[in-house]
């Protein structure tokens, strides 16, 4: 079977960056495909699909990720990860915007 | 960071009374507030605030841990206390299993990357099968207090 890689990198945009809520809505949508997710920042490669290691990136804003999806819906998977970290920035405000 | 920067362990309880998520919380909270890291009059607001954010999603990560957590206007350094359970806490966790180790943080409000280093610290361990073994087999206070020293002198060991 052919195999299909994908990957990117994202920059984390909101204020409070990578913490555990963002990181259960990541693992959430990651854990929807089957292909296999890792994210690496520049230390460490974790399971994009472990609450548990998500939660150790501990990304900063501003701090930039690497996403690799390997399997047949990778393409999706990379893309879907990507809109939740850059444009949707997990629903929360930029720096400078806080809410309430 | 390391956890003697962030983990108070005067106020860590061993053996709490509670049986339940809530109580824990309070019973935690209760302790940092004796060991003067947390304002008296601020506890009641910071337990509600995180029952709140336990209400939003559980922290319980799954295999006996949770970390409530919350950010509070009212400290400028993260503080961090540790609590066992010996029956288990209902702590509505990922994978439905009692909780029997919990680590609460309260967080400063205006300091993100703080809170995400001490959380990075907090699950760099935790994802460890060895640490979560020693954790829950530390009986008193100063069991915990020396695991989470050897953690922070041997990181990679644990």
């Amino acid at each position: 079977m052919e195999k299909v890689v994908c990957q990117t990198e994202v920059e984390i945009k909101n204020a409070d960056g990578l913490h555990m809520r963002p990181a259960m809505q990541f693992v959430d949508i990651a854990n929807r495909f089957d292909c296999d997710i890792t994210v690496s920042n520049t230390e460490n490669t974790v399971d994009g699909k472990s609450i548990m290691q998500m939660s150790m990136l501990a990304a900063t804003c501003g701090t930039k990720l690497h996403i690799k999806a390997e399997g047949p819906d990778a393409g999706e998977a990379v893309e879907a990860l990507r809109e939740l970290v850059e444009d949707k920035m997990f629903d929360e405000p930029p720096p400078g915007q806080k809410k309430g | 960071m390391k956890f003697a920067d962030f983990v108070c362990f005067e106020a860590t309880i061993a053996e709490l009374n509670s049986g339940d998520r809530d109580g824990v919380i309070a019973e935690l909270v209760a302790a940092l507030s004796r060991t003067g890291r947390l304002r008296k009059t601020d506890c009641t607001d910071i337990v509600k605030a995180i029952i709140k954010r336990e209400q939003e999603g559980s922290t319980g990560m799954g295999k006996g841990i949770a970390v409530p957590h919350i950010k509070h206007a009212s400290v400028k350094q993260v503080v961090a206390a540790v609590g066992k359970s010996k029956i288990g806490i209902d702590f509505s966790a990922l994978d439905k299993q009692p909780v029997f180790s919990i680590i609460l943080l309260v967080s400063p409000a205006d300091n993100p990357d703080r809170h995400l280093q001490a959380m990075e610290k907090v699950f760099r361990h935790l994802q460890q099968e060895r640490f979560r073994k020693f954790i829950r087999q530390a009986q008193t206070a100063e069991q915990i207090e020396d695991l989470l020293n050897e953690a922070d002198d041997n990181p990679s060991l644990l």
